[in-house]
């Protein structure tokens, strides 16, 4: 074929067209001026603002996973806060048998025993999102109502179970000596545990960008959330895929719970019930499948909950919510629609 | 003839509650290019889901090489070299030239001379290596497409209406290298509605109606044969009016 005969040309992204792209990373920045100007001092907005950071990151590691599960695999898994709740049981248990460690004032020691029960938290969620995709999902793939219907199922005997086996009372999950308090910065006071958590989830979110541009694993991942029926066309086993992104997904909801459960400092076996409105929430405003759009939305979710918890706490009820009508209004596919050829 | 690299016996196909094929006979010879012929909604694209597992066949069996291959998934038919290049190109938008190229190697690296090879074949596919290709234009993506089925080397390519939509240069520059794939002793089962395009590449034809085929031949038969063309033809028409 000569070159003459097929001129490269391709195809302009308009002006407009690449701003609106850019537009919804510059709305956390515009959030955070807004709250400073609305708080008006500056100490307590940075307070408020790590702390709304700190709970972005944390609601974020809890929702990364879903939003590429039900992206890659089309699957609405109700059931995911129970990974969020098992992983801050384990955690609990790990931490208990730790007591040592934590108690201890080597700081070393302090972050080996949450390292310890977040790996541990992690390796059992995993394992429990393996047998839920094969007994729960795997037989209700592509029948949206038969998931929610199922996936709630499993989340109730998740309950249930944490009820025979950490019994029904909710439990105090103390943070490690190293982690508790805070740290004073001129007149504001970030307590430390919030800063460890903003490392966590961005070190998570870097990560995963890592892992989704630039490996293989990750190219199918993203040509699979496209177009999945091409992927299998091209020889890949798109099922083993799903089950690894299950497994993993489950396991980031196990680190949220640990995480979370640590932030709380109470765990309950309803605590990832509880906590899915605002995983819900923080998936359907980044658009369904986008982990960039997931991030942005946890971390105006996180800080918007912060804000108006301060400025308005009634109006603090309805924030979040709020927030998504918004959003959906401006684009009702989420910040980042996912494009889909299926 | 050639030795027949896939049959299709008696192969029916259901689609929820739509008896789409019902009782496909199709011979593809080894070597050569046969074009699936007919009017829309015969079930030619249905033909190709079916053989790459997309849809599975209902009854019937569809054998390639030795093996039958009905009810294997559609990994494993890929595995075993049959590449397919979807209607709708099936290109990942959101992922560069270079990364769908990459992932249509499943095998391994890329054969990097192959890759010349199909760079010279398909210059945007050089040209844009690193673009997104969800910023290419509709030849370019069919470009990309098909050089996605031949990155590696493959028995049997089965290509949907490659020219659809698209300009008349782009359509030669198609013909070409469809021409120049077809030197390297590949198979292609090709479904085709631009008859020209068909008959300058085809060397047998199938001709598709009401999920039947209803005439398989030498496409240098049909060609020469006017009254069966209007007869195929007509018989399509005729059906749906």
């Amino acid at each position: 074929m000569s070159e003459t005969a097929i001129k490269p040309r391709i195809e302009e992204i308009p002006l407009k067209e690449q701003l609106a792209q850019k537009l919804p990373v510059l709305l956390v920045p515009v959030l955070a001026a807004v709250g400073l100007i609305a708080i008006g001092n500056p100490a307590s907005w940075l307070t408020l603002t790590v702390a709304g950071l700190a709970m972005g990151m944390m609601i974020f590691i809890m929702a990364s996973g879903l939003t590429v599960v039900f992206g890659l695999m089309d699957v609405i898994n109700f059931g995911h806060g129970a990974f969020v709740a098992v992983g801050a049981f384990v955690g609990f248990t790990v931490l208990a048998w730790l007591a040592g460690w934590t108690a201890s004032p080597s700081v070393f020691m302090n972050l080996s025993a949450v390292l310890i029960a977040i790996l541990a938290a992690m390796l059992v969620t995993g394992l429990l999102g393996l047998a839920f995709e094969r007994v729960i999902v795997m037989p209700v793939y592509g029948e949206h109502l038969k998931q929610i219907l199922v996936t709630m199922g499993g989340l109730i005997v998740a309950q249930q179970m944490i009820y025979v086996v950490w019994g029904p009372d909710e439990l105090h999950m103390s943070r490690p000596e190293a982690l508790q308090g805070s740290l004073v910065i001129g007149e504001a006071a970030i307590e430390k545990y919030r800063l460890v958590a903003v490392g966590i989830g961005l070190a998570l979110f870097i990560g995963m960008r890592h892992i989704l541009k630039n490996t293989k694993i990750g190219l199918l991942v993203r040509a699979g959330v496209e177009n999945g029926e091409m992927v299998e066309a091209l020889g890949y086993r798109i099922r083993r895929l799903f089950l690894i992104v299950f497994m993993t997904g489950s396991a980031l909801a196990g680190l949220g719970g640990v995480m979370w459960g640590l932030y709380q400092e109470t765990i309950t076996a309803h605590m990832g019930s509880e906590i899915m409105v605002l995983v819900f929430i923080v998936v359907i405003i980044g658009g369904l499948g986008s982990v960039e759009g997931c991030f942005i939305g946890a971390m105006l979710v996180g800080l918007l909950a912060n804000y108006t918890a301060f400025l308005a706490p009634k109006v603090a009820l309805i924030s979040t919510i709020a927030l998504m009508v918004v959003v959906l209004m401006w684009r009702p596919q989420g910040l980042y629609p996912v494009v889909k050829a299926k | 003839m050639a030795e027949n690299l896939l049959t299709l016996s008696g192969v029916h196909t259901h689609i929820g509650p739509y008896h789409i094929l019902q009782g496909v006979e199709l011979a593809v010879p080894e070597g050569g290019v046969t074009v699936l012929l007919g009017r829309n909604g015969a079930g030619k694209t249905t033909t190709l889901r079916t053989i790459m597992g997309l849809w599975t066949a209902s009854q019937g069996d569809i054998r390639f090489g030795d093996h039958v291959i009905t009810r294997l998934s559609t990994p494993e038919i890929s595995r075993r070299g049959i590449a397919f290049v979807p209607e709708d190109m099936g290109i990942f938008t959101d992922l560069t030239v270079a990364e769908n190229m990459l992932l249509a190697a499943a095998n391994g690296p890329m054969d990097q001379k192959r890759l010349a090879w199909i760079k010279e074949l398909f210059p945007p596919i050089g040209s844009f290596w690193n673009s997104s290709a969800g910023t290419l234009s509709g030849g370019q993506k069919q470009m990309l497409s098909v050089a996605r089925a031949i990155i590696e080397p493959r028995r049997l390519i089965l290509i949907d209406e490659p020219t659809k939509g698209l300009a008349p240069a782009i359509i030669k520059a198609m013909i070409d290298a469809l021409k120049e794939l077809k030197e390297t002793d590949t198979t292609i089962l090709l479904v085709e509605q631009n008859f020209a395009m068909a008959s300058s590449i085809g060397d047998t034809v199938a001709v598709m109606d009401d999920g039947h085929i209803i005439h398989s031949g030498r496409m240098d038969e049909l060609v020469a044969d006017v009254a069966l063309q209007e007869k195929l033809m007509g018989l399509s028409l005729e059906a749906h009016q």
